[in-house]
């Protein structure tokens, strides 16, 4: 059988790939309580709102959006685990459940994707999403200690490498590393997958997407797309990209710039647009669709998706608008030293 | 060529480091680390591209200290932009600073002292981690000293680490540099072997860089800073050319090679090349001429520090200075705080009695524009300072002396000039509140409002912008404004405020000529005693150039028709021959130095309103003094933007076949794409023998070739501008943008040169002093829409079109058809020899009527966008 790398790599070549859209937006859909959440686990916590949790509690809610994805188009889908880090489970108390999450999210996924591939033999991917968590290693929570961390740089990666094995375990193609709002976090998370990727003995990609906090198009720790795509670049992820953010329109100029420069593929999923007074997203399917349509037309991307607010429907409506859309050629690029503070910087050769 | 302007060399930070800085060390040792943060920031000021830090001492946790320092520069945005060099002979300081950079750093530095093994297991390390790595040349047998030696070692790692597949752009070797002329012969080829095992190693390990830390060579000389700066310039002007591209190097202490006094070169010279054995001695005799020089001049220099502090912050605001003004200004106001003043005091008692003798040499002449620019930002720094206490107080009193809206109209995005008018206002002690460019009419009255102004000043250069003022004062007038309307910018005319700008408002409207006329008027304008007299002067004056206009009436017309039956007759028989290279040539990255040679000064003297052409305008007796030093300053700041690249000069050329249709031109494109374009035709009535000209005259009838071009220098200024910003720096932000200016005037003027003797060819030998091509001694024009000979700027979306000048250049037009960035050029080429430029000037209804059809665009906006040569 053909790994997924090769054949992921060989549909890349083809079109333009599609990922799935949010998980949040679709899960509010089903007015869940939090007995729901809980299900019969003994927690002490209140757990409305984990929606991590409902891969053990409610698997049949999970499972049933990553296969509206798949029918709306996905190529690929994520595991439903941006949160299942021991730091991150912490407010909800569920550290202890954390490995048991991941692999019944990456087996949830894989069902999915292997159900659809029986019926009509289309190979579809799973990603493992990994979050940044809510600890940041650049940053100081304390405004008159500017060297005060909440974390460092090992413990954060030992959490990482516990997430990481857990969802190898359970079957996935690749992991995402996503929304990097922090930049050594992302290095600390992308040295835990390769170190789980060596143990486990078989090929687990990376993929690895920003995500811009301000207009400035800088991530929260600071950093340009470019300086985060030279700091990464060693890892040598299969895909580069942002999500989250903002809307498709703003988003372009920054692909545009990291398109000219990444020697491997571009995935890139936005919001619906911007949230509205009543922080909800209201950017219609065919309005994502057509600005996304944008990026293709400028060769910009390999896959594309959405993030927060956008549903099944917009990854349909994406799937229909790029059906005979060109994927991004990616470039070849010169031998020189790529360096990084906050900014890029090069040693010519 | 002199080592410093060589591009691609790396200056590396070398002061935060406790074994190379004794003040460093003292400061970390006390747990002073705010301070110690601050000599980082001062590192990245002066330049240094990668900051060293370095904490390998005794006496220190070595491993805390890095990772304390390390997660406080990562909280200053000033000096984490740069990349961190994390320097220990300890593995577990390095491990322990990876673990706290977020960017790529490098890894300072691995060898195979302790064996491969070791030497592989960092290197895997350094790998997993994302850090490029300095390799020292050092074997288990000890550290390289001959030239073979630093070869073998080199080569061998190299090896190893491509063996494991460590990406060789990330190796940067450090073959040693050793100190000379220590009076032991066997050091005296040190600097040599290090030159030239540089080179080998350059050969056989591709893609691998090499650095060296400059300190060592000149140990000899401890003490002596003069002889230490000249000998690691020489070193540097030699090595950098065998492929040294990096050097841990205090920045702001190198010497510009060509400046070093010519006898101390020499022996510097000599005891690098190891030219002979008392080349040394020679060195250690002349050394003793020059010390302690640097102290006599630094203490000529400190003198004024000693004065009182009213008399320092008045030296530092006539001289520019910036270096002590936040302590001097932080003085004076503890001081009026002791007495029981308050923090405004210290702005209204000594700085503006310094400014205020600045207001007065720059009125009587004595002082010029660049420099006053350099006061108000010393001015502007001591002002930052205050803000914080003065916003404590609260206090709403303080209104200064009035307060302007400035702003560059919707659609043109220029600003020099505006940003001049400000400091000089704001020095003079008007609160400015500058809205930037492209402002909207709505956003400029808003402001007005808002703000509670006293007055409304407007800025533009293209000729679009006059119509957009003409707008604004149509506004204000349906607003009910009353406040009086400053109008300024390059096409401004005092002619064309009084025909259409005054006559739409009724409120004050005055035309303000340049910069040190601007504060006399705004003055005026406030002035209770004043006002009434000096507008009732203006509207008068204005009055008066009407009815002139009306009374005599405009030079004669003549019809189009008849205007075209005199037109310009070429001779077809000198019609250039076909391109050597037609089509499209794009240009993504023009060496910057190239164009530097290509700079026509005299208009950035002009720029800064000093007037004369250069060079004479250096030996000026009366703006001499000021011209040499904006010159110096320029020179410094454009050797900055060519050595640290912090400009792209894009551009794009095309040659197309084309042919004459009337007064139009039909280009061809490609395959069935062709563009019409037309072009205007003189109408004023010409003497006999004088032809009424169109840029159309240029090209025959029967087949020709014409092209087209965009160029930019503005693109990376932006960061660059938005740190003077941040600095309040307006004399550095104002200084760049004239550069970025020139030198794309620069890059349109070398391109048309290639062009005739390559891509086109058909003035191959051309050979032509910068002069002579200032004074456009060549063969073929260049026009560019908007100016006199194609007044018409709404042809740049066709060029830019024809070009795909967006796509190669990056170059964007406003609704006003203005590029941005505004350091751009783009216009035709006309290459027949008797083709030259002319101004279209005043044209008739009839023309335009035509023009509009010929344009496929309604009369309307065919009026708006001629309304310049229509009247």
């Amino acid at each position: 059988m053909t790994d997924a790398e090769t054949l992921f790599r060989e549909r890349a070549a083809r079109k333009v790939m599609i990922f799935d859209g949010g998980y949040g937006t679709a899960i509010q859909k089903y007015g869940l309580t939090e007995a729901d959440y809980r299900g019969d686990l003994p927690l002490e916590k209140d757990q409305k709102g984990n929606n991590d949790l409902l891969c053990l509690t409610r698997p049949d809610v999970v499972k049933a959006i990553h296969k509206a994805y798949i029918d709306n188009g996905a190529d690929m889908i994520e595991t439903n685990t941006f949160s299942s880090t021991q730091i991150a489970m912490a407010d909800y108390g569920c550290e202890h459940l954390v490995r048991e999450l991941n692999i019944a999210a990456a087996r949830l996924a894989r069902e999915a994707c292997d159900e659809a591939e029986a019926q009509d033999g289309v190979k579809r991917f799973v990603t493992g999403s990994i979050g940044p968590t809510n600890k940041t290693l650049s940053i100081s929570p304390q405004v008159n200690d500017p060297a005060f961390r909440e974390v460092d740089y090992d413990t954060l990666k030992t959490h990482y490498r516990e997430q990481c094995d857990a969802l190898i375990e359970g079957g996935v193609d690749f992991i995402l590393i996503e929304t990097c709002f922090d930049t050594l976090n992302a290095k600390a998370a992308g040295m835990a997958a390769k170190e789980a990727e060596a143990a486990a003995g078989r090929s687990v990609p990376l993929m690895m997407s920003f995500t811009i906090t301000d207009m400035s198009g800088r991530n929260l720790s600071g950093h340009t797309l470019a300086a985060f795509w030279y700091t990464l670049r060693h890892l040598k992820p299969i895909t580069i990209g942002a999500n989250c953010a903002f809307g498709a329109d703003k988003l372009r100029p920054y692909l545009a710039e990291l398109s000219k420069i990444a020697d491997t593929l571009i995935l890139a999923y936005p919001n619906a647009g911007l949230p509205n007074e009543l922080g909800q997203y209201d950017e219609l399917p065919e309005r994502t669709a057509e600005l996304i349509r944008v990026w293709t037309d400028e060769g910009l991307v390999n896959m594309v998706g959405g993030c927060c607010g956008t549903t099944p429907d917009h990854i349909g409506a994406i799937t229909k608008a790029l059906a005979n859309a060109k994927p991004r050629q990616v470039p070849e690029v010169p031998v020189i030293t790529r360096l990084a503070g906050l900014e890029p910087m090069h040693i010519a050769a | 060529m002199n080592q410093a302007s060589t591009a691609n060399f790396v200056n590396i930070g070398e002061r935060t480091n406790v074994t190379g800085s004794a003040k460093f060390k003292k400061l970390i040792m006390a747990d002073d680390y705010a301070a110690a943060v601050e000599i980082a920031r001062q590192q990245v000021e002066n330049g240094a591209q990668i900051v060293d830090v370095n904490m390998d001492e005794g006496l220190l946790d070595s491993e805390a200290a890095m990772e304390q320092f390390l997660k406080l520069i990562t909280a200053e945005p000033d000096i984490s932009r740069v990349p961190v060099m994390i320097d220990s002979s300890k593995w577990s300081v390095i491990e322990a600073g990876l673990k706290c950079v977020s960017g790529k750093p490098i890894v300072n530095s691995i060898s195979m002292k302790e064996g491969e093994e070791a030497f592989l297991d960092h290197a895997r390390k350094c790998m997993a981690y994302g850090a490029a790595v300095v390799v020292m040349a050092f074997d288990e047998t000890g550290q390289a000293d001959t030239k073979d030696r630093k070869i073998e070692i080199c080569e061998r790692a190299y090896t190893l680490l491509t063996g494991i597949g460590f990406p060789p752009e990330d190796i940067i070797f450090d073959p040693n540099i050793f100190a000379v002329a220590t009076g032991i012969e066997e050091h005296n080829n040190y600097a040599v072997d290090f030159i030239e095992a540089v080179k080998v190693i350059r050969e056989r390990c591709p893609h691998a860089h090499f650095s060296g830390g400059l300190s060592n060579l000149s140990f000899s000389f401890r003490g002596n800073e003069t002889v230490r700066r000249a000998m690691h310039s020489v070193f540097l002007y030699h090595a950098i050319p065998a492929g040294l591209d990096m050097a841990i190097v205090n920045a702001g202490q190198l010497d510009v090679y060509d400046t070093i006094d010519p006898e101390l070169r020499k022996a510097c010279e000599d005891v690098i090349l190891n030219s002979d054995p008392e080349a040394g001695e020679r060195l250690v005799a002349l050394a003793e001429k020059f010390k302690g020089t640097d102290a006599v001049a630094e203490k000529a220099a400190a003198e004024w520090r000693g004065w009182p502090v009213e008399k320092r912050i008045e030296h530092a605001l006539v001289k520019g200075i910036d270096a002590h003004v936040i302590e001097d200004t932080e003085e004076a106001r503890l001081a009026i705080a002791e007495r029981g003043g308050r923090p405004i005091e210290v702005i209204e008692g000594p700085l503006m009695d310094g400014m205020n003798v600045v207001g007065d040499l720059f009125g009587s002449g004595k002082m010029f524009l660049p420099q006053v620019v350099k006061s108000a930002r010393v001015m502007k720094q001591a002002v930052a300072h205050l803000f914080p206490y003065i916003e404590a107080e609260k206090d709403e009193n303080s209104k200064g002396k009035g307060k302007i809206i400035m702003a560059t109209v919707k659609g043109d995005v220029h600003d020099i000039g505006k940003n001049i008018v400000g400091v000089v206002m704001q020095c003079n002690g008007f609160e400015v509140v500058d809205l930037g460019v492209m402002v909207p009419w709505s956003d400029i009255l808003a402001a007005a409002n808002e703000n509670d102004a006293d007055m409304i000043g407007l800025s533009g250069l293209i000729t679009p912008s006059l119509d957009e003022m003409v707008t604004v004062a149509e506004e204000m007038q349906k607003a009910g404004m009353t406040m009086p309307l400053l109008i300024g910018g390059a096409t401004t005319s005092k002619v064309h405020t009084a025909l259409k700008i005054d006559p739409a408002y009724d409120g004050p409207v005055v035309h303000v000529l340049d910069a040190s006329r601007a504060v006399g008027v705004a003055t005026a304008l406030v002035s209770d005693t004043q006002k009434d007299g000096f507008v009732s002067q203006t509207a008068g004056e204005y009055e008066h150039i009407r009815d002139v206009r009306a009374g005599k009436g405009q030079s004669a017309l003549v019809s189009i028709e008849d205007a075209r039956a005199n037109a310009f007759t070429i001779d077809e028989a000198l019609k250039p021959h076909a391109p050597k290279q037609p089509g499209l040539h794009v240009f993504d990255d023009w060496d910057l130095a190239d164009l530097a040679n290509y700079i026509d000064w005299t208009p950035f003297f002009r720029a800064w309103e000093l007037a004369g052409n250069y060079p004479a305008i250096l030996d000026d007796p009366v703006v001499g003094e000021s011209a040499r030093n904006l010159f110096d300053d320029a020179q410094k700041m454009l050797k900055q933007i060519i050595d640290e690249k912090w400009i792209k000069a894009s551009g794009v050329a095309a040659l197309w076949p084309c042919r004459r249709e009337g007064d139009d031109v039909i280009i061809h494109i490609e395959d069935e794409k062709h563009v019409r374009m037309p072009f205007l035709r003189q109408q004023i009535a010409k003497r006999e023998g004088r032809a009424n000209m169109c840029l159309a005259d240029f090209i025959s009838h029967d087949g020709d070739w014409i092209g087209g071009f965009a160029v930019t220098a503005g693109h990376g200024i932006e960061t660059h501008l938005a740190q003077f910003k941040a600095r309040h720096d307006d004399y550095n932000d104002i200084l760049l943008k004239a550069l970025a200016d020139r030198l794309a005037e620069a890059f349109a003027e070398r391109l048309h040169h290639h062009v005739r003797t390559e891509l086109w060819g058909y003035a191959e030998g051309e050979q032509l002093t910068n002069e002579a091509l200032i004074k456009e001694q060549y063969r073929g024009i260049r026009p560019a829409p908007g100016y006199p000979a194609c007044p018409d700027h709404s042809q740049k979306p066709l060029l830019f079109d024809m070009l795909d000048a967006t796509h190669h250049t990056g170059i964007t037009l406003t609704d006003s058809f203005a590029m941005w960035p505004t350091a751009a050029v783009s216009g035709f080429y006309f290459g027949h020899p008797e083709s030259e430029y002319f101004g279209v000037a005043r044209i008739g209804r009839d023309q335009l009527e035509e023009y509009a059809q010929r344009r496929g665009v309604d009369l309307a906006t065919a009026e708006r966008w001629l309304r310049p040569n229509l009247d």
